[in-house]
């Protein structure tokens, strides 16, 4: 779907962007992860046909974002950082001029604008002028415009800026709805998120990808080793001890919090993903697993020394 | 054609909802019909074609203003509000962006400029009026009007907002008209070229008395066909940026 090599953005002296090189493929859902500043939007704007390259090669679908701008464009679905919407429409006006705008028959807009409507959850706000919206409704317009010509390609510039914790949840499902059918690049400063949508993750430090891959790639990758955490209910020392038993558990780490009477949680350093093995034999051991799981903060201790630049 | 179509009514509906278009379409008729009454009827009696002449001069003048203060939102509020992107990544040309906008400013521009007719139109209560005259001076001022909304719309294209747009637009439009200025203090055949140029003096006059140039009709067109170019071309280099 998108083949980039060597691409370059040049602002005056100032090098925003590169050379960077990544293949997306189609139905992918990929995260840009960088600081800010680090070169995500630039290289967004790009791929929507914002900003010209200064140099590299740019695909979608195989063509070039410079010699057939138009017609990627029509291919491409764009949420900047900012939604692109005018106050003194209605969200119906709104999202009609830019069905029509971006290439949709008129025999077809309506259509594709109840589609995107209904998607977006916006019809109680449908004849609402867009500037008495609130900021989360305001966001569900922009997502609304991106996708109102069904793109194959969708691009989500910091999608989740602005929204309140039930909004982000709204939003992540909505963005994870689109994945079904659309290939998502998206930006975000937040971890969390990126770990919730992404298929992949693209690391950007200063201009240039740093690293990429899956959540586990990256973190298998950068800290060598998989950290799991367990909590489990009854003996902790005999969980410790099951868990240093299987293979590829480099350490364990036992923590009893006296407020939790009976219960304890157990840090496992291994050289690979156990949790599988782990769960099955501390059950079979008769006793309680109440949670499971990655590290929370592994991925976020990568992100810092990648930013950092320790780790590249 | 299709999105010359869509960006015009989109802009024509934002002039006609927003405040800022009746603002200058009341502040123009106001200004016209004062220096009408002040200047133009003036106090003494005078004859039937002075008073539509001066008419046309001053109209000239509130039409460039006008003109102005059109255009300078057009891409201006755009960039401030962060709207300039959609047309960006839509599969459109700036050259569609550029025409749309231009000429719903100028429907706007000639919506005010045909509501002063009744300016003139009161001459016949006590004298004449030539039709022909009244034809020729309103299309000369659809015409500078035409010319100041591409000098504006380059200035809005330039400027990061719209104070700046505005205040580039109408240096752009001052040095236009000021060429006249210079051309006294030039030798030729550097003063036929800048009186050639210059945006009132020599090619607007013609229009004040009713007669009608197609040499005064192709600069105006051409004037305006400059920077319409001008305009296209600044938003094409800003993809570098």
């Amino acid at each position: 779907m998108i083949e980039v090599s060597d691409l370059t953005k040049l602002y005056g002296e100032r090098r925003a962007l590169g050379p960077v090189s990544f293949r997306v493929t189609a139905g992918d859902v990929v995260g840009f992860l960088g600081l800010n500043g680090a070169g995500k939007s630039t290289a967004l704007r790009i791929l929507a046909c914002d900003l010209l390259p200064s140099g590299g090669d740019v695909r979608i679908d195989g063509m070039d974002v410079v010699d057939s701008a138009l017609a990627v464009r029509t291919l491409v679905g764009f949420l900047p950082d900012r939604p692109p919407v005018y106050p003194e429409m209605t969200v119906a006006e709104y999202l009609r001029f830019v069905a029509r705008l971006r290439g949709v028959p008129a025999s077809q807009a309506a259509a594709h604008v109840a589609d995107v409507v209904s998607l977006t959850h916006v019809e109680g706000v449908l004849h609402q002028m867009i500037g008495s919206l609130s900021q989360g409704y305001a966001q569900r317009v922009g997502i609304a415009q991106a996708i109102v010509h069904r793109p194959r390609l969708l691009i989500l510039d910091e999608p989740f800026t602005g929204l309140d914790p039930v909004q982000i949840v709204e939003m992540r499902a909505l963005i994870r709805g689109f994945a079904r059918q659309h290939t998502v690049l998206l930006s975000s400063h937040n971890l969390g998120e990126i770990r919730e949508i992404c298929d992949r993750i693209l690391v950007i430090r200063e201009g240039r990808l740093v690293a990429h891959g899956t959540e586990a790639e990256l973190t298998s990758h950068m800290r060598g080793h998989v950290h799991i955490e367990v909590t489990v209910r009854g003996d902790g020392e005999a969980a410790a001890a099951r868990a240093r038993a299987l293979p590829g558990v480099v350490a364990t780490q036992l923590r009893r919090d006296a407020e939790r009477e009976g219960l304890c949680d157990l840090a496992i350093d291994a050289e690979t993903d156990v949790r599988e093995a782990l769960c099955r034999d501390l059950v079979s051991a008769g006793l309680g697993v109440l949670r499971l799981d990655r590290a929370q903060r592994e991925l976020e201790q990568v992100f810092v020394e990648l930013s950092r630049g320790d780790g590249a | 054609m299709t999105a010359i179509g869509l960006i015009f009514r989109r802009e024509l509906a934002a002039f006609v909802r927003s405040p800022i278009g009746y603002v200058i379409a009341a502040i123009v008729l106001c200004i016209d019909g004062l220096l009408y009454n002040a200047f133009a009827l003036g106090g003494r009696p005078r004859l039937s074609a002075e008073v539509i002449h001066d008419f046309f001069y001053f109209s000239s003048g509130t039409t460039m203003v006008a003109a102005i203060f059109l255009a300078m939102r057009l891409l201006a509020e755009e960039r401030q509000m962060g709207t300039l992107v959609l047309l960006r990544t839509a599969p459109i040309r700036e050259v569609d962006v550029v025409l749309g906008k231009f000429l719903s400013a100028l429907v706007y521009l000639t919506l005010i400029t045909v509501a002063t007719l009744h300016l003139p139109l009161l001459v016949l209560v006590n004298g004449k009026v030539s039709m022909g005259h009244l034809w020729v001076g309103y299309s000369g001022l659809l015409l500078i009007g035409s010319a100041a909304l591409a000098i504006g719309l380059l200035g809005s294209a330039l400027a990061p907002n719209q104070l700046v747009a505005g205040v580039t637009g109408a240096g752009l439009l001052v040095l236009m008209l000021v060429l006249w200025l210079a051309a006294r203090v030039a030798d030729p055949p550097v003063r036929e070229l800048l009186e050639a140029l210059a945006l009132h003096a020599r090619h607007f006059a013609p229009f004040m008395d009713g007669v009608l140039h197609t040499r005064d009709v192709f600069y105006y067109l051409a004037v305006t066909f400059f920077f319409l170019l001008c305009t296209t071309k600044a938003l094409e280099a800003r993809r570098w940026r």
